[in-house]
């Protein structure tokens, strides 16, 4: 043990390397922690570990910490605390320190180095199984290390045998199906005060192991009496622990209450470190045992039939007696104590258990709940399976009859300030269920989640109503066991590691070129291409200008892209698309929709058949995955006969797209051996050819109604492509766009983006497609579209709207109403809603789409639009504003 | 997180995989000549029982291949699994 200096709420303190703050704190004469976060009632430390209620800290040094109890972290040199009156505060600053995760499959994951958890392993490990033990303390021996009893020489030697894996300050907070399990490592915290960036601070550990033993241990509990909540009044086996092992010497005298033989036994303790005892008080006649044997021995006045009724405090706010009389709280008489300490019984660490839908029974004689099954995946032992050892008979009692103003200072959950006045309150009010009064009185809601006050509230609501602890419902827990830090859970996958980004092989450029970008997906995609200081709306309207009039170009390369191939492909895929597809010629393109079996569109693309037995799907940026789940479901699960086999090629490939009229003289010159004419290559037609040198495939499709072309290649020669394009283009003007003009100039020819304008209950006859719907054949969908719902009139239909006043863009999401409900005071019944919404450059008015009640028929009519508290007239359209004659796309 | 055999791959973490409803639901060959009532059950009903429960997972993240698996609703465990037009085990209760 070497000496270090730390800080507590601006003190220095000194203190030694291996003792928790809590012990460093009071061997300091720190018995006042804090108040209490809601009655500002001054407040102590009270146990010894996690279950600490009061004794919260914020740290400033090193990586910080929000919230913790100062019983589970260690002092080192140069640690800067404070306390912390029940709420902490997240950190301005970004915590540089390194986290990570480790996965193990073991055999055997054992929870708990106490003895009991250590025999267990042995056994384990002796036949042959592969071993890890999590233990929360920093060297093994649980219970044992507290009260200082040796641990035998075998079970330490378990540690050391080579399929053992031993990982002390871990805490295992998550027990999940099948033998899942998640623990968190503090490894660096207790070294230094530093941050640490190169060593991980904290390991998550996920566990898979064929069995997990669960050796959890005991919290104790305290007993409800009013005042109970004065600085020196603590759990016997803690106080014990700080005065007898880590010499704690700030209580002179103390007296114990006892419902159990553990009091006597942390009596025996206090007094051999030189604490005067004044008295054990225990509620019971009949105690016996070597414990108590101890205690007489030892000449400690014992007084039974008797507990705490009331608690007094000195002039600095800490305890100086407890008043002592009958459970019914006659005959009270006060006895002088610095340290009140409380033995209520053992409540077993039952949470692992719980999380896997384990009930704990209640065992009163042990005056507990235990968890004793097991099955393959768990087992108990120790104290959690009942196994208390010692000689205890403790008696099933909670507190002693209090007024109802000694109920309102009786406190039951520390940290949330919740008193038996709350439970009276609660069980007065017509709750008898542990989960109804926890959430009227806030008990076992807190950073500790009701270690200590669980049982205890179970209990009293069990007195109250004269029934046993475990007929008031059961203990239900969930994880994390502990509060755990998300960085640590996040380990290295932060900042840019936290989500995948995907980049198109040209996004250099993109960023080159100062476009911000937009995310779809996990998709980065150029917004729009400013020139200057442009903002978006300035060059968003020049970029669609360009290309309506000159030429514009586009980095497509995130439409998913899906290789068909097999002899069986073109059926198939007459059955997935609502048209034909068998009947594609080599070398052409068609658009297509897919419906689900429920008839509703849920994604659509352009498909290329290249060969015979081979096409080239491609779906929307956003569906590419699910569309290949969705094809290789049918193909696996209806139509194994079929012989297709499907494979992603979306990172394969890149798409440059060159849009507008100057488009193919562009191209012409990009390809100078391609004959671009209209009648050479017509719409929906590829050709392969040379492109700036680089063997292309080119497809005339069109997004914005203009003359185009999708240049398609290796995506290893994306940005080449894009770059001569650019270059190639300069005499035309070339104009770089991205998605913002896409979606203007697609919605100016009434072009669905699926997922904006549609939501998975649109069929292809609601957005006026009934011509992409073949009657030749069947498909996935088709008998959806006679059922009566599906086929009924009054639908809503896709259907454009054009403000009357041609300069408000309406925003999209807006509800569309009746004219005649212009005026209307709400509710108003809503007749549809705008999907897409935008200026348009080349109408040079605002212009949107959306869907409407029976929309198809209403061309014409006027409706109101209410948005921002005011009323926006529209008039119904078609869904289609510009060239509705589709001559451009000839150029 | 469910630890989920599949017959293609063996035990895997269920992150790998994506769920598939009721299995054994086929497609129906005489959709034409179906009821709106009966279609209407195909598309939108699927059986929920307490307890074992034959259905579909897909091992996204792995070999891709659909599959079928008993599982227990109620303690989570899994009975066996199996490939889609082989022979369904018996149920494991």
């Amino acid at each position: 043990m070497s000496t270090v200096t730390f800080t507590f709420d601006g003190k220095t303190y000194e203190g030694r390397t291996g003792d928790t703050l809590a012990a460093a704190l009071l061997l300091n004469g720190v018995v006042h922690f804090t108040d209490s976060a809601y009655r500002e009632r001054p407040r102590g430390i009270v146990g010894l570990g996690h279950e600490e209620p009061n004794a919260l800290v914020y740290v400033d040094s090193g990586a910080g910490e929000p919230m913790i109890a100062a019983t589970v972290i260690e002092v080192v040199d140069g640690l800067i605390a404070r306390s912390l009156q029940g709420a902490g505060d997240l950190p301005d600053t970004r915590d540089e320190s390194r986290y990570d995760k480790k996965f193990i499959h073991a055999d055997v994951v054992v929870v708990g180095a106490g003895l009991a958890g250590l025999a267990a392993a042995g056994e384990q490990a002796k036949a042959g199984k592969d071993v890890v033990i999590v233990d929360d303390q920093p060297t093994p021996g649980g219970h044992a290390r507290a009260t200082g009893e040796s641990i035998p020489a075998e079970l330490l030697a378990v540690l050391d045998l080579p399929n053992v894996k031993y990982l002390p300050r871990t805490v295992m907070h998550g027990l999940y199906d099948q033998g899942y399990s998640v623990a968190s490592e503090r490894r660096t915290d207790h070294e230094s005060s530093a941050v640490s960036k190169d060593k991980a601070r904290i390991r998550t550990w996920h566990f898979r192991a064929d069995h997990t033993i669960l050796a959890t241990g005991a919290f104790q509990r305290h007993i409800v009496f009013a005042n109970n909540d004065l600085p020196g009044i603590m759990l016997s086996h803690a106080a014990a622990t700080y005065v007898a092992r880590d010499g704690v010497a700030v209580f002179k005298t103390a007296v114990v209450v006892t419902l159990d033989n553990q009091g006597y036994r942390d009596a025996v303790r206090l007094h051999n470190a030189g604490v005067k005892v004044n008295a054990i008080i225990d509620l019971r006649t009949d105690a016996s045992g070597p414990s108590v044997e101890a205690a007489k021995a030892a000449g400690i006045e014992i007084i039974t039939g008797k507990t705490a009724v009331d608690a007094c405090a000195k002039e600095d706010g800490t305890v100086k007696c407890v008043s002592v009389g009958n459970p019914d709280g006659s005959e009270a008489t006060c006895i002088d104590g610095d340290l009140i300490a409380l033995s209520g019984g053992w409540t077993p660490t039952v949470h692992l258990a719980t999380y896997i839908g384990v009930k704990p029974t209640w065992d009163a004689s042990l005056a507990a709940f235990l968890v004793k099954s097991s099955n393959q995946w768990y087992s108990t032992a120790g104290m959690l399976a009942g196994d208390f050892g010692g000689d205890d008979s403790p008696s099933v009692f909670f507190g002693a009859a209090q007024t109802d103003e000694q109920a309102l200072e009786a406190f039951v959950d520390f940290q949330r300030d919740a008193t038996l006045r709350d439970v009276r309150r609660a069980i007065k009010a017509g709750m008898q269920s542990i989960e109804h009064v926890k959430r009227y009185t806030a008990i076992g809601t807190a950073h500790d989640q009701g270690k200590t006050s669980g049982t205890i509230t179970m209990g009293l609501i069990g007195q109250a109503l004269d029934r046993a602890p475990d007929e008031i419902g059961s203990l239900t827990f969930r994880p994390p066991y502990i509060p755990v830090p998300f960085a640590s859970l996040a380990g290295r996958e932060r900042g840019i590691l936290n989500e995948p980004e995907r980049k198109t092989p040209i996004h250099a450029l993109h960023v080159a070129a100062k476009a911000p970008m937009e995310d779809v997906g996990q998709w980065k995609r150029p917004w729009y291409f400013p020139v200057g200081n442009e903002d978006i709306q300035t060059s968003l309207l020049r970029e669609c200008a360009a290309v309506r009039a000159g030429v514009g170009v586009m980095d497509a390369s995130t439409l998913g892209k899906i290789d068909i191939q097999g002899p069986d492909a073109g059926e198939f895929l007459d059955r997935i698309y609502t048209n034909m597809f068998s009947t594609l010629k080599v070398g052409a393109s068609r658009y297509g929709f897919m419906c689900g079996i429920d008839g509703m569109v849920f994604d659509d693309g352009v498909t290329t058949r290249l060969a015979e037995d081979h096409f080239l799907m491609t779906t929307t940026t956003g569906g590419a995955a699910k569309v290949l789940d969705w094809l290789e479901e049918w193909l696996y699960t209806e139509w194994p006969d079929l012989k297709v086999y499907c494979t992603s090629v979306t990172e394969q490939i890149s798409t440059v797209a060159i849009v507008g009229p100057k488009s193919r003289n562009l191209l012409a010159k990009l390809s100078p051996g391609l004959d671009a004419s209209n009648e050479a290559f017509g719409f929906m037609e590829n050709k392969f050819a040379d492109v700036a040198g680089i063997p292309a495939r080119i497809a005339r499709i069109s997004f914005s109604g203009e003359l185009a072309y999708e240049i398609n290649i290796d995506a290893w020669y994306g940005s080449h492509i894009w770059a001569a394009v650019m270059s190639e283009g300069a005499e035309f003007g070339i104009t770089p766009y991205g998605t913002e003009a896409m979606h203007v100039l697609r919605a100016e020819k009434g072009y669905v983006i699926l997922g904006q304008d549609t939501d998975g209950t649109q069929t292809p006859m609601d957005l006026g497609m009934d011509w992409i719907v073949s009657k030749k054949k069947d498909f996935i969908g088709k008998r959806s579209f006679s059922r009566s719902d599906t086929a009924r009139e009054g639908r809503h239909q896709l259907v454009g709207f054009l403000p009357v006043d041609g300069q408000v863009v309406i925003p999209e999401g807006a509800y569309v109403t009746a004219e005649s409900d212009a005026s209307s005071k709400p509710p108003v019944k809503h007749i549809g809603y705008v999907t897409s919404s935008y200026m348009s450059a080349e109408l040079g008015r605002s212009f949107a789409m959306g869907m409407l009640a029976n929309g198809a028929a209403r061309h014409g009519e006027i409706v109101a639009v209410p948005f921002d508290g005011k009323v926006v007239m529209a008039e119904v359209t078609e869904p289609l504003f510009v060239d509705k004659e589709n001559t451009r796309r000839d150029g | 997180m469910l630890h989920i055999p599949c017959p293609y791959c063996g035990p895997r973490d269920e992150t790998e995989f994506h769920y598939g409803s009721e299995a054994g639901v086929a497609y129906p060959e005489n959709r034409e000549e179906m009821s709106d009532e009966e279609w209407g059950k195909f598309v939108f009903i699927r059986s929920n029982p307490k307890g074992w429960f034959a259905e579909r997972w897909v091992h996204s993240a792995g070999c891709r291949r659909w599959f079928n698996v008993w599982r227990n609703t109620v303690t989570h465990e899994f009975g066996p699994s199996y490939k889609p037009f082989t022979q369904q085990p018996k149920s494991p209760a």
